[in-house]
């Protein structure tokens, strides 16, 4: 656990159309990276690039290094599923099974994954819930169904979800934007504690945000990467021309 | 004209529009309830224990039942789902799965019009393919004939509603690192299953009153069931065969029957408005 993610020159299209060029950027273990740019890119396309979520989209494909733990995860013979349950990912839109309930939410994946165990899904369960700084809010109601919660509690069950398989990444993609100011708040903190263990990307479309959570900040323009750096550094004296317009609010 | 008199026309015509859409609405289900009351009349009173536990009688005694052919509908009924269900559920979730465009596309297009195929016609084939090398009329024979009528409405109800199963779910599965097979079978079947139940309980209620694959294939008998590979009841076939006969106490029992079966397809469509209220359940 000492390399973060390294990706090295990152190509990704959608059918014909060329959406991320030429993408080299190392991201810190156990820190929080943010990526921010304006609407369309291509910040959500490189996320999903990191754990082979891109490619499930048909006519997406993605080439490059992806180097986590020192594997490239888009090498040959390398399983997209085991990629996918050491990186996890948290959506824009919660979105729990909505056939399940609080419990099997949270233990889907390791059920799925083939643990019958109860001892074992109960406690991981348990951890899970603690972690994503839900379990008091629903320790009585793990039998109810999972769509029942509130938005901001349902993003939690999700990263909840996500946590329970113990991945080593954290995958966030604009996990806050369908949520109001005191869930964001609550998700943030949670995105503070969690970087103790894991290596944490989050997309957003809130410079505010990155401001707030990110140790690092990438700014993405066009399907390129523009500026990478501290993100006090990155906000206060950006090296590019661009990057200084969008943070400033001149465009996008 | 000024802005007022326009305001008052226009909810003049909102009135009448909504009367007409309201009218239409009620014209819909009048036949059913039309159909539903004179059955109600003409059939009630001669369903009494006799007409529900009994055989038929022989020709000219009064009395007896068709006992034999409300068993031998469920059974043709059973015989369609186990061979329909299977078959057209699992073809439903590869049209929505699969990635590749031709085949699912050909298949689409085929179910669609073997749904438009007579069923006359399909009984036809059914004799073709079960009855001539068996050389006997048989309760499979009909259970084939059902069976292919339900395909094609089993194959696209669950098309579209596997289909209707958000991608954010699927992708969501994906992310935990899941198979994609398991996605679909413990992730998008389960939200799917209301809707794909109600589809097949809509195709068993229309399946239940086909009497025109039967004549040739299930054949009907006045006897209790024989086994799968003989001829067997069906309330559809005994209808038809009771009210073309010259006996009042015939006609009697054909309403009745038709009271039965048509209770039968209610209760089919009953219990698939009660799955689709969507419960939680336990995925294991």
């Amino acid at each position: 656990m000492a390399d973060g993610i390294r990706v090295t020159k990152l190509n990704a299209w959608f059918g014909p159309s060329h959406v991320l060029r030429d993408i080299d950027l190392a991201m810190a273990p156990r820190a929080v990276t943010a990526i921010i740019g304006p609407s369309g890119c291509g910040k959500s396309t490189f996320v999903r690039c990191l754990n082979r979520m891109h490619e499930v989209v048909p006519g997406a494909r993605a080439v490059g290094t992806v180097l986590q733990e020192g594997q490239d995860i888009y090498g040959p013979g390398v399983d997209p599923v085991e990629v996918r349950r050491r990186i996890g990912m948290v959506f824009q839109k919660p979105n729990p099974f909505p056939t399940m309930t609080v419990y099997d939410n949270v233990a889907a994946g390791l059920r799925l994954g083939g643990v019958r165990d109860r001892a074992v899904l109960n406690e991981r369960v348990e951890r899970a819930l603690h972690a994503a700084a839900l379990w008091d809010e629903v320790k009585d109601r793990l039998g109810k169904p999972g769509a029942g919660l509130s938005g901001g509690q349902q993003q939690r069950l999700c990263i909840a979800r996500a946590l329970a398989v113990e991945p080593e990444v954290l995958l966030m993609d604009e996990p806050c934007s369908a949520l109001d100011p005191i869930a964001t708040a609550r998700i943030e903190e949670l995105i503070l504690e969690l970087k103790r263990d894991l290596t944490i990307v989050i997309v957003t479309h809130n410079m505010q945000q990155a401001a707030r959570v990110a140790d690092a900040t990438g700014f993405f323009l066009l399907g390129e990467l523009v500026e990478v750096g501290p993100t006090s550094h990155l906000f206060t004296t950006p090296e590019d021309k661009r990057t200084e317009d969008y943070i400033t609010g001149r465009f996008g | 004209m000024t802005r007022l008199t326009t305001t008052r026309w226009r909810q003049r015509v909102s009135t009448v529009m909504g009367t007409l859409t309201a009218a239409s609405a009620g014209a819909v289900v009048l036949p059913l309830v039309l159909i539903f009351g004179f059955l109600l009349w003409q059939g009630a009173s001669a369903i009494n224990v006799d007409f529900l536990t009994h055989l038929p009688k022989p020709v000219g005694e009064i009395g007896g039942g068709m006992a034999n052919a409300i068993i031998g509908t469920l059974i043709l009924l059973g015989l369609a789902s186990l061979l329909g269900l299977p078959l057209g559920i699992l073809g439903g979730v590869y049209l929505a799965e699969s990635r590749d465009r031709r085949l699912p596309w050909a298949v689409r297009f085929l179910a669609d019009v073997l749904n438009g195929v007579p069923s006359i016609v399909i009984g036809i084939f059914a004799y073709t393919l079960v009855v001539l090398p068996m050389r006997r009329f048989s309760a499979v024979a009909g259970g084939v004939a059902l069976a292919v009528i339900m395909l094609p409405i089993v194959v696209r109800t669950t098309e579209e509603m596997v289909r209707l199963v958000p991608a954010s779910l699927r992708e969501a599965g994906l992310a935990l690192g899941v198979p994609e097979w398991k996605v679909v079978l413990r992730v998008v079947l389960p939200t799917a299953r209301a809707g794909i139940v109600t589809g097949a309980m809509v195709a068993v209620a229309r399946i239940a009153g086909e009497t025109a694959p039967l004549l040739f294939t299930a054949f009907g008998n006045r006897f209790w069931h024989q086994g799968l590979d003989q001829p067997i009841a069906a309330l559809p076939l005994q209808i038809f065969a009771y009210a073309i006969a010259p006996y009042d106490d015939w006609h009697r029992q054909a309403w009745a029957g038709a009271l039965v079966l048509i209770m039968l397809v209610l209760a089919v469509s009953l219990m698939a408005r009660l799955v689709t209220r969507g419960r939680v359940g336990a995925v294991r």
